[in-house]
């Protein structure tokens, strides 16, 4: 049934191709791998968006008294005589948050990669729904235009922080902000329409579409992330819209879901983001987990160690993340005897990540390791994901989130996870695959250059938060330096600055690489790494419609530096053997 | 698929992301940017036009000034070295000050001429009952060198919320329809309270310290004029204008009329009732113009 | 690094465990932290490609993901009961103090109002007063705080009583907690609460019992 829909759609693509037009072709394209390169500049163009935010953060932060350099090209309602406002720097937390969250990272992990590798890693010709796919992307616009568009409206961007907390974000004569909350909240809307069809078909294409010989536990554990990933999103996103809309509904039509004058309640708010937001956070670290197990297997030539628990543990991560959302709401007010039960699930949700990173090191362990660029982003995922988790064990325990709750300890934590996480596992990913995007490779030297001054720049500014959160520096503060208890924390605030400022440049250096490999880089060829997963046993950009023939399957993904093969230290899943271990790869494919 | 297409969308996309950044401009600012310029003020022809010039009365004790407690901001509780008093109240004399008198039923007035200011210094408004026309500028300024937000809460009109938090900031706002009295205040400093009353003509004032006020350059007619005040409510009279002439007027107060004295900002006891937090404290005042 | 790395100093009884807590999830996560960056590095140096060298080809092994597995397990659920208990003691209604001083604190944008009980010692009574910004506390004697919120949520955080708890509109939170030393302190608001969140702050000021006992009294009358 699977091969028959496959084929069916298959012929459909290889066929239609025949006389498109450029913006059928390239603009309005269901091709999948067009439609994630979309995502990937545009993805690429908010990811700098929202650095520019935090750098204008860091730079008040830092320096309180002073005025901004260039200041003046802003609105008076932004900046006044020449210093950033308190309601505007609000509302540069709260976008810097928000973009990074929804525009860049999420829409790049999934957008780019489910879009891009599922099909291709799995021997699909195109995804199971290939306009949905396009209808995906475009929503992305709309939703997008309207979140830059909030900064330029009366009352400016939404400035209640990414979280949105009632009754500050449905009072707009309590923030100050009218129409650009709302201008936030029907975007949201609109970007979990655009989640919630890609998700649709990120799923439906991996149940069905699987080439023969493709079984489950034959997929590459990309995949599994992904397609874990959409359930979660499926799950999660519809309860951020729903919430989304009761607080439009508390902003504009009066009703009062939120607001407790009416008989609201703030905390609902909470829950009912939370119970969206934490899949979310595990949205948004899946599939970097997948990519790094991808890299870190081609990288030491090795298999996987523990590949099924690597899937086992994929699918806790995600089943658990379900429970554990009071985590953030410990000191909200809630009975405190939740306070106990998230505790336990969320220390629990810590074994399951801490199985992944043993199983990476067990991967590199007596590997033959070639540091080229995507490795080094992937062993520099694990090595900062382990960090990120491990402030998460503090955070975790109620008693000590009493004192680190909605201080920079926290501030630290997110970005180890979400930068040192999902970010470096993201740039491994586009330096990995850019040469079967675009078909040239990316500059190795500049590749391991900007490596090297995204960890140390990374570092020197996210690092420091710890410390700033055990004295006791509180988020979102205009200025901290009033504070008789943050006496002293201007020098580290500096340097986190001046390190900052530094990490953005970095993040240039990448640019320019980026797209100058797109005309000079060294031409590609089809397996650059000498991987074993499908997509890399086809041309490299892959022609419409990906294969001549749908390939066939008959080891496992991961199949390096087995023994018996002996001329090279790999073997592609495609690859018909003459010697195969069936323990670990599997019977051959039955003939349909 | 080939690469080639994508140089060219990524020429298009640089194309425009130039094009945006350079000619783009960050459009839509809040109503209120500031100009600073005066609108050209109608020529009036002093053959025509008269004064009045007028006093508040006040019988009785006044209520005595209550302290304000600024400890909380070192820098303006500095400023008072005897302590700081309440403002609601200003008696001298048997006359009373910070009334705002206005006429009523007037049309066709000339724009207003200039700007009007509203400071912040040593926490406290100055002055602390204004008036202003009808798409007049008013520019707000901030001489202490902390933070103030000035929070307006109108009823007719749209009101604004901005923060100065350093000395030298102004911004600059204007109302659009008239309304007698638009409270503000800080809600970084609890006692902070100012009115601004907009009037559509510009024939208004308030008495000062010593309870005289003056009104210059009235067409010559029959007026009604109304005082307000925050404790003790508003009261009316007729006044005569006749031209190059000098129309007298008097409103006679008492501390008889006020509801019971309840100094602004302070906050008394919060008790908590059973439909919520109830407080206290007065932060407007009976009568005048809500 | 500049700042200083270290706990405010504690001056409260429920800082104790809370502080304890805290260093030993250090040590364990330090260990785990020394092992991890220190294995990854060894393993970058000792398993470096090399012209001729090829890897040990391995699926893993069970017995290794069950240890790596238990261990965490086992060190995070001892965790999890001690954090537990640790949680109960401050926040479960046993272990609210009987009898103790009651205050109600009320946040609004951007200040803090202090209710006190009146000379009867009793809240909503009418003899209470109430103080802008300035919080007055007995050290050695339980306090407890009804904190409430006017408009927005807001937190009160005093990072030397390792304290904290969001100020809800339209909810009455108790929290409990007991000084152990005197001095001068303040309240941070802890919750984004807009454009004045950053200022907004109120001293704490922590008397000897008697001092704290004429202080109250002069306020109870003057008022």
């Amino acid at each position: 049934m699977a091969t028959i829909v496959a084929e069916a759609t298959g012929q459909a693509i290889l066929h239609e191709e025949h006389g498109q037009s450029f913006l059928r072709k390239y603009i309005f394209s269901t091709d999948h791998k067009v439609i994630a390169i979309q995502f990937l500049f545009t993805t690429l163009f908010f990811l700098m968006i929202g650095g520019l935010l935090a750098m204008l953060m860091r730079y008040q932060i830092a320096w309180p008294d002073r005025t901004l350099p260039g200041g003046g090209i802003l609105p008076e309602t932004m900046v006044s005589s020449g210093y950033i406002l308190p309601e505007f720097y609000n509302s540069l937390v709260t976008m810097h948050g928000s973009i990074m969250v929804f525009f860049a990272i999420m829409p790049m992990l999934v957008g780019v990669y489910a879009n891009y590798l599922i099909p291709l890693q799995i021997g699909a010709r195109d995804m199971a729904f290939p306009r949905l796919n396009m209808i995906s992307f475009w929503l992305m616009v709309p939703a997008g235009l309207m979140t830059l568009a909030s900064f330029f409206v009366i009352g400016g961007a939404a400035a209640a922080g990414w979280t949105l907390y009632a009754p500050l974000s449905g009072r707009p004569d309590l923030s100050g902000v009218h129409l650009g909350q709302q201008l936030w909240l029907m975007s949201l809307v609109v970007l979990g329409l655009s989640s919630i069809l890609g998700s649709v078909n990120y799923i439906t294409t991996v149940i069905n579409m699987r080439a023969p010989g493709m079984t489950w536990f034959r997929m590459p554990l990309t995949v599994w992330a992904l397609f874990i990933t959409a359930i979660l999103a499926l799950l999660a996103m519809p309860v951020l819209s729903a919430a989304g809309i009761m607080l439009l509904f508390d902003q504009t039509i009066g009703t009062s879901f939120f607001l407790p004058e009416a008989g609201g309640q703030p905390l609902l708010w909470q829950h009912l983001f939370w119970f969206f937001g934490h899949p979310e956070v595990y949205i948004l670290i899946l599939p970097a987990m997948g990519f790094t197990s991808e890299i870190i297997a081609a990288g030491s030539r090795k298999p996987i160690f523990g590949y099924k628990a690597m899937v086992w543990a994929i699918v806790a991560i995600a089943f658990l993340g379900f429970i554990v959302w009071g985590h953030h709401m410990f000191q909200s007010g809630m009975n405190p005897t939740l306070g106990l039960s998230f505790t336990i699930s969320t220390l629990l949700i810590a074994v399951p990540s801490a199985i992944k990173t043993f199983n990476w090191m067990g991967t590199m362990w007596r590997g033959n390791l070639q540091l080229h660029t995507p490795m080094l982003f992937a062993i520099g995922f694990v090595a900062m994901f382990a960090i990120g988790g491990l402030s998460g064990i503090f955070m975790a325990s109620t008693p000590v989130d009493i004192y680190i709750h909605d201080t920079y300890f926290i501030v630290a934590h997110i970005h180890y996870v979400l930068f040192g996480g999902s970010l470096f596992a993201l740039f491994g990913a586009i330096y990995y695959w850019y040469p079967k995007m675009f078909g040239r490779m990316m500059n190795e030297t500049l590749g391991k250059v900007h490596f090297w001054l995204t960890l140390v720049f990374f570092n020197l500014v996210f690092f420091p938060m710890h410390g700033l959160g055990m004295v006791g520096m509180m988020r979102r503060i205009y200025d901290a330096t009033g504070y008789q208890h943050l006496q002293g924390i201007e020098d580290t605030n500096q340097l986190i600055t001046w390190a900052a400022f530094g990490l953005y440049a970095s993040g240039f250096l990448f640019a320019f690489n980026f797209f100058w490999s797109l005309w000079k880089g060294r031409k590609a060829e089809a397996n650059p790494w000498s991987a074993t997963t499908l997509e890399w046993q086809t041309p490299s950009p892959p022609k419409h419609g990906n294969w001549k023939e749908i390939p066939v399957v008959y080891h496992g993904p991961h199949e390096f530096s087995h023994p018996d093969v002996t001329d090279k230290d790999w073997l592609a899943q495609n690859e018909r053997p003459d010697v195969t271990s069936p323990a670990h790869t599997g019977p051959a494919p039955q003939p349909e | 698929m080939r690469t080639d297409p994508w140089k060219s969308v990524t020429a298009v996309l640089a194309a425009f992301l130039i094009a945006a950044c350079g000619g783009g401009d960050a459009g839509g600012e809040a109503e209120g940017e500031g100009e600073g310029e005066d609108t050209a003020a109608a020529q009036v022809d002093p053959a025509t036009v008269g004064t009045i010039s007028g006093v508040v009365n006040f019988a009785g004790t006044p209520p005595a000034p209550t302290a304000i407690d600024m400890s909380e901001e070192a820098a303006c509780a500095s400023a008072y070295p005897d302590g700081a008093m309440s403002q609601e109240v200003l008696v001298q004399n048997g006359r009373l000050g910070s009334v705002f008198v206005r006429l009523t039923g007037v049309s066709g007035a000339p724009a207003a001429a200039g700007n009007v200011t509203l400071d912040q210094e040593n926490c406290r408004y100055d002055p602390h009952v204004l008036g202003v026309q009808t798409n007049q500028p008013l520019v707000i300024t901030n001489s202490d060198d902390l933070l103030h937000n000035i929070n307006t809460t109108p009823t007719e009109n749209r009101g604004f919320n901005i923060s100065q938090p350093r000395a030298g900031m102004e911004s600059t706002q204007r109302f659009q329809f008239p309304e007698v009295m638009i409270p503000v205040r800080c809600d970084v400093h609890g006692w902070m309270h100012a009115y601004i009353g907009v009037v559509e003509h510009p024939y208004f004032a308030t008495s000062g310290a010593d309870g005289t006020f003056t009104i210059a350059n009235v067409p010559a007619g029959d007026y009604t004029i109304e005082a307000w005040h925050e404790e003790y409510g508003t009261m009316t009279a007729n006044v005569s204008v006749t031209a190059q002439g000098t129309a007298e007027v008097a409103f006679d107060y008492s501390a008889d009329m006020a509801g019971a004295h309840v100094p602004l900002g302070e906050p008394l006891v919060i008790r908590h009732g059973e439909h919520g937090i109830e407080v206290e404290r007065s932060t407007r005042t009976a009568g005048a113009g809500r | 690094m500049p700042v200083d790395w270290s706990l405010p100093p504690n001056l409260s009884t429920q800082g104790v465990p809370i502080d304890t807590l805290f260093w030993i999830i250090l040590i364990l996560t330090g260990i785990a932290f020394v092992l991890v960056e220190a294995g990854i590095v060894w393993f970058m140096i000792k398993y470096r490609g090399r012209e001729g060298r090829r890897a040990h080809y391995t699926h893993g092994s069970t017995r290794v993901e069950i240890i790596w597995t238990a261990i965490p397990a086992l060190v995070l659920a001892a965790l999890g009961v001690y954090s537990g208990t640790v949680w109960a003691n401050i926040k479960s209604d046993r272990s609210f103090p009987d009898d103790a001083l009651t205050l109600r604190v009320v946040a609004k944008q951007f200040e803090w109002n202090i209710t006190y009980p009146g000379a009867d010692g009793e809240l909503d009574t009418g003899d209470d007063f109430t103080v802008r910004n300035q919080l007055h506390l007995p050290a050695n004697e339980p306090v407890v705080v009804r904190l409430e919120a006017e408009d927005v949520i807001h937190s009160f955080f005093v990072p030397e009583l390792r304290v904290k708890q969001d100020a809800v509109p339209g909810m009455t939170i108790p929290v409990w907690f007991e000084a152990t030393g005197t001095g001068d302190f303040e309240i941070a608001c802890a919750e984004l609460c807009g454009l004045g969140h950053y200022r907004m702050r109120a001293s704490v000021t922590i008397h000897d019992p008697a001092d704290f006992q004429s202080w109250h009294a002069s306020q109870a009358s003057g008022s």
